[in-house]
């Protein structure tokens, strides 16, 4: 079985730190694996470990800095991996960011199975890249997966978690699954691993390689953009302390709670 | 591209529609008046024999016009079928602007409905407006909550998904000389590539109806074990409340992924909220920030959550809830 495991470096949004201007400091701000993306991971090393004749290929749109997290992910059990990086790419929202990936996916790694995102990235958050990508691709998808149950025969049965509850599914292949935070112990890297990955050879695909116009990648290839952006704003309000759980329990009163 | 808002109307696993359906007819009715009263739409996707009890609903919440489109195997979701229905009906339909509710299904099928008909999506909005140019403006947090983005879109549909609880549902009755419309889409050629084995329902603890309650109790790490949990619920139980959760508590195991709170869980905005032993992360107060009272107790006194709250209380929750009970 062929995976094909989509990763993105996101910047750390636990560490944002802001100008007199209410903008986002970008200078020292780090990059980061997105948090998704791991789970997406193990999942993708889940059936590596339990199946024979697993290939994971790590695939990343960024810059060329991206190129230390595919090595690292290298080191902990991905076997190969591309990076696709140009300057036409920049801007791209979803939509065009979807389109580049697929269009790299079906002149590059064509021969998938399986393709695994996280369900969300940190910054933009917008769970909707991975569906954009199956479309693309003329290939079902699966969101919300908790877990991957087994692969059979070229169908993969995967468990998702819904707002109402647990549902078992199977999916015939070639697919494209989302996958949520998970249980699971991070992998560590082997001494091995690490001497592999500095080793292996990581090609790096512009728009020219992978048949792409113009017109549809980066700032051009959005149909969205941004029109403004700003600071949240912060709920003004003065918090008032109180001592006694007695005082504790007037304000659950004053605030609509009846503490009998 | 004729004119109009367009809403897409979820049903649930247990065949109603969704609550999410009414927050957009009221945010579409609004947002209406500011396109020369372009008429309000919804597009449902049923099993045939439904149809019928949806109506009223449809009418008394403010919509022009409902499409709908029957089928036998509309009575379970499934990624391939619903789009492949709804991508035929959006593109006939052909609206200026369509609202999608971001729940677990709409989040699933919009991006493949936005992506078929070559537009953009601006995901989990908490502002929609409409432009002096006439434009539809979708307002969403990105980095995590810091950072608020308006975005535009170029093609049409404008899409954009909200998720429950953003938006309040009217309060008056609206309703209008709704008329409905069948429409046919070709699913003769659909081979279905994805098949639901089972579906296990979630008991979200007993009646813990996060949505529709007026008052949360809600708990993070600082509420260590099931003890603690156990005092929240004690007091939500006394307060006519429910039990919400941090995603830490969430992934101590402490309370199921239905209750947690934030980026990643639900959006709620209750009358009052009481914030136990959560430090206030953004990635949870984006979740319930909105609620009308806050109330906090936590054993440090900088945790952020007190910046954001009404009253707060500086100490042991294992102690404090306890004598909270016994008044
Ligand atoms: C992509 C992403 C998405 C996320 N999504 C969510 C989300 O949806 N929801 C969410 O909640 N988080 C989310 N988080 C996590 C978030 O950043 C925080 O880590 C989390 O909210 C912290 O949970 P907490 O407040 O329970 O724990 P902590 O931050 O560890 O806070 C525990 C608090 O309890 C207090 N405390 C300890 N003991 C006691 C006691 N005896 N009595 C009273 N107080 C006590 C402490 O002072 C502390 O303030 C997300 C993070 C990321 C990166």
């Amino acid at each position: 079985m062929k995976i094909v495991l989509c990763v993105k470096q996101v910047p750390d949004t636990s560490d944002i730190k802001w100008t007199e201007n209410n903008t986002i400091q970008r200078e020292g701000l780090e990059s980061i694996i997105n948090p998704y993306d791991v789970y997406a991971f193990e999942s993708a090393l889940r059936l590596k470990n339990k199946y024979k004749n697993v290939n994971i290929s790590a695939l990343t749109m960024g810059p060329k800095q991206a190129e230390g997290m595919l090595r690292k992910l290298i080191a902990i059990g991905v076997d190969d991996a591309v990076l696709l990086s140009d300057k036409k790419f920049a801007g791209a929202d979803t939509f065009a960011t979807a389109k580049t990936i697929a269009a790299a996916i079906k002149s590059k790694l064509s021969d998938f199975d399986l393709i695994v995102c996280g369900q969300f990235a940190i910054d933009g958050d917008t769970a909707q890249t991975g569906p954009s990508i199956a479309n693309f691709l003329d290939i079902p998808q699966v969101t919300y997966v908790k877990e991957v149950v087994g692969y059979e025969d070229g169908y993969l049965t995967v468990i998702r978690e819904l707002d109402s509850g647990f549902e078992k599914v199977r999916v015939k292949l070639p697919a494209l699954i989302c996958v949520l935070q998970g249980e699971f112990e991070p992998v560590r890297a082997r001494i091995n691993g690490i001497i592999h990955s500095q080793q292996v050879e990581i090609p790096v695909y512009g728009i020219d390689d992978i048949g792409l116009s113009v017109e549809d990648a980066g700032l051009k290839g959005s149909p969205t953009y941004v029109n403004k952006a700003y600071r949240a704003p912060q709920k003004e309000t003065e918090c008032v302390f109180v001592e006694s759980c007695e005082e504790l329990a007037e304000c659950i009163k004053k605030c609509g709670g009846i503490c009998e | 591209m004729s004119k109009g808002i367009l809403v897409y109307s979820e049903i649930t696993s247990d065949d109603y529609l969704h609550t999410v359906v009414f927050e957009l007819a009221n945010k579409a009715v609004e947002l209406s008046k500011k396109m020369e009263d372009a008429p309000v739409m919804a597009l449902v996707l049923t099993k045939p024999d439904l149809i019928n009890e949806y109506k009223e609903a449809f009418q008394k919440s403010g919509f022009d016009k409902v499409f709908y489109v029957v089928d036998e195997r509309f009575g379970t979701y499934r990624t391939d079928l619903f789009a492949k229905a709804a991508v035929q009906a959006v593109k006939q339909i052909d609206p200026e602007i369509m609202l999608v509710g971001a729940t677990c299904q709409g989040r699933d099928l919009a991006p493949r409905i936005s992506t078929a008909l070559g537009t953009g999506l601006t995901a989990d909005c908490t502002g929609l407006d409409i432009l002096e140019n006439g434009k539809f403006a979708a307002t969403r947090p990105t980095f995590g909550g810091q950072l608020m983005a308006t975005i535009l879109c170029k093609k049409y549909p404008q899409m954009a998904s909200v998720r429950p609880k953003v938006f309040k549902p009217s309060e008056v009755d609206v309703t209008r000389d709704t008329v409905f419309i069948k429409m046919s889409v070709d699913l003769d050629d659909y081979v279905p590539q994805i098949e639901v084995l089972e579906f296990t329902k979630k008991l979200v603890c007993d009646l813990n109806d996060l949505d529709s309650a007026k008052i949360i109790v809600a708990g993070g790490k600082g509420m260590k074990n099931a003890e603690g949990f156990a005092l929240l619920k004690k007091l939500a139980d006394k307060l006519g409340g429910c039990v919400g959760a941090s995603r830490v508590a969430v992934e101590m195991g402490l309370a199921p992924q239905a209750v947690q709170i934030g980026q990643t869980g639900k959006t709620v905005s209750p009358k009052l909220y009481i914030a136990c032993g959560i430090s206030g992360a953004l990635q949870h107060t984006i979740g319930m920030n909105s609620a009308e009272k806050i109330i906090a107790i936590n054993t440090d006194k900088n945790a952020p959550i007190f910046d954001i709250c009404d009253y707060g209380i500086v100490g042991d929750a294992f102690e404090i809830i306890p004598k909270l009970l016994e008044l």
